[in-house]
């Protein structure tokens, strides 16, 4: 019965889930800063006077968002990396650290630019008439009367990405860099699949997760435009 | 869209010959961007044309990509119905009255939709064998499939109970007040007008759905992204042009899937044949929000 109660697995391995799990955290918050500074370079775009950088911003939104993610990490990995040799290290751990984190960032910037686009349409037109009205010019109502309160109205969506986010780095693993999936992927080959060692990850992913969307369930209470 | 006209006015002539150069300006750069592309993709050899004729060739086709294909959707379309079923169980169970199916069935849905999905397929393939002293070996396809199931039916399961929850109450009032009882108010009367409320919802999620058939790929599943960016790059060598292939391939679908949804929504919004609008995906556990989730996964 030791596929269904022995726990000791978790306890030997402890310091290399922490290490895994360490790895997911570092992947998620690097991917989550670069998609929110490249997704909102994109929404500009998106929603510029300048029908090429419209253009653009939706054919890049499209393809990324249209393509699984698996195939977006191999590309970089496989692809960019090894194939067309483009290293970003010397060191090849880091090398595909950032090449993971480069992919995962390319993609989640897909869906922050269409998050953003559905808060800016929650901005209700006179206010972009009256930031017009005062002479503000596009760059400026958009930098200082639209996109603070767009942002503010999607916080919640921002959250729940940023969440999506941290179950996609397991698919971190095609590109052979050590984080808590393939810790997990290890103790199975090691162990046998057990249950004791699925619901260790399983809780691992819930403590990173279930906390991220409180803060911004509450986040997005507390900052919610007044309407 | 609306209010990206409101941005900026309409322009006159001294607006209208700065955007102009600011176009060409924009159009400089992205065309430098791609140049750079170009170039650095054909420094590197990759417009040879021994790399790309593969493509060209019917036996490739017939042998690797249509293969692929196939088992990509016999994936994706045995998850997507075994999903929904999931999801409609779970998804009526959450809104049961009975404490004792609707606690359960909300622990069931909150803790699948929680994990990562990778991590719900290897233990798919692994439990089996290790609990039976490696008897049972669990194929590719099922982990893959079971694994898309529990996943994407936790997620419709809240499409549904979102769904019949946006049916006004007064429907089912009126169903009880002509005497028909649980089961009719919900089979006659509530599922009947979520599904119009629902169908947009699920629809996306089927892109999702057909995007993470490729974890596939992970557990050595012969799918299109398996023979796309390891068998046929193992024959020819060209793992850049195919990639850039099977993404055409992947992209081509979802974007008639994405078109299906919006015209599906755009329908539900004019239909008469119920009162509850459009329900969104759902957010994560913890999140609520006024604009809908996105379907990233």
């Amino acid at each position: 019965m030791d596929a269904f109660f022995d726990f000791s697995p978790l306890a030997e391995q402890f310091g290399t889930i922490l290490v895994g799990f360490w790895a997911t955290i570092r992947l998620t918050l690097m991917s989550g800063l670069l998609s929110l500074i490249l997704g909102t370079i994109l929404v500009a775009m998106r929603v510029s006077p300048t029908p090429v950088l419209r253009a653009a911003g939706t054919i890049y939104v499209n393809v990324l968002r249209n393509t699984p993610l698996t195939l977006v990490l191999l590309l970089c990995v496989l692809g960019l990396s090894d194939t067309l040799q483009y290293t970003l290290s010397s060191d090849s751990s880091t090398n595909y650290y950032w090449w993971a984190t480069l992919g995962l960032s390319a993609y989640t910037a897909a869906f922050v630019c269409e998050s953003l686009r559905a808060g800016i349409n929650t901005v209700p037109a006179g206010q972009a008439e009256a930031a017009r009205a005062i002479g503000l010019t596009f760059t400026q109502s958009l930098r200082l009367v639209v996109l603070p309160q767009a942002f503010r109205s999607v916080i919640a969506p921002l959250g729940s990405l940023l969440i999506a986010l941290t179950k996609n780095t397991t698919i971190v693993i095609v590109a052979g860099y050590i984080e808590a999936a393939s810790v997990m992927r290890q103790m199975f080959d090691d162990y046998g699949g057990t249950l004791p060692i699925f619901i260790g990850f399983a809780f691992g992913y819930m403590v990173l997760t279930l906390p991220t969307g409180y803060l911004f369930g509450w986040l997005a209470k507390r900052l919610a435009v007044s309407r | 869209m609306s209010t990206s006209s409101v941005l900026y006015d309409v322009p006159g002539p001294r607006a209208r010959l700065r955007n102009n150069v600011l176009t060409l300006v924009s159009a400089v750069v992205i065309l430098g961007i791609g140049y750079i592309v170009v170039r650095g993709l054909a420094d590197k050899g990759q417009f040879a044309g021994k790399l790309w004729e593969p493509f060209l060739r019917g036996d490739v086709w017939a042998n690797q990509i249509i293969p692929g294909l196939l088992a990509t959707v016999q994936a994706a379309a045995l998850s997507a119905v075994l999903a929904l079923i999931f999801g409609m169980v779970f998804g009526l169970g959450r809104l049961s009255d009975h404490a004792w199916i609707r606690v359960p069935s909300g622990w069931v849905v909150e803790f699948f939709r929680a994990i990562p999905l990778l991590l719900l397929i290897f233990f798919v393939q692994f439990f089996p064998a290790t609990a039976s002293g490696y008897t049972v070996n669990v194929p590719a396809f099922a982990a893959v499939v079971i694994g898309l199931t529990l996943y994407n039916g936790s997620v419709l399961a809240e499409v549904f109970r979102a769904g019949i929850l946006a049916v006004p109450r007064g429907q089912s009032e009126a169903g009880y007040a002509i005497g028909l009882r649980k089961g009719g108010v919900m089979r006659l009367i509530l599922l009947p007008q979520a599904t119009t409320a629902m169908m947009p919802a699920i629809v996306s999620q089927m892109v999702v759905l057909l995007k993470d058939t490729a974890l596939g790929w992970v557990i050595a599943y012969e799918e299109l992204l398996n023979f796309g960016l390891k068998q046929i790059p193992a024959n020819f060598g060209n793992l850049i042009p195919s990639a850039i292939v099977i993404s055409l391939v992947y992209i081509a679908i979802n974007l008639v899937l994405g078109y299906v949804a919006i015209r599906l929504e755009r329908r539900s919004r004019r239909s008469r044949r119920t009162p509850a609008g459009p329900v969104a995906a759902p957010a994560a556990a913890g999140v609520g929000g006024a604009t809908p989730g996105s379907g990233m996964e």
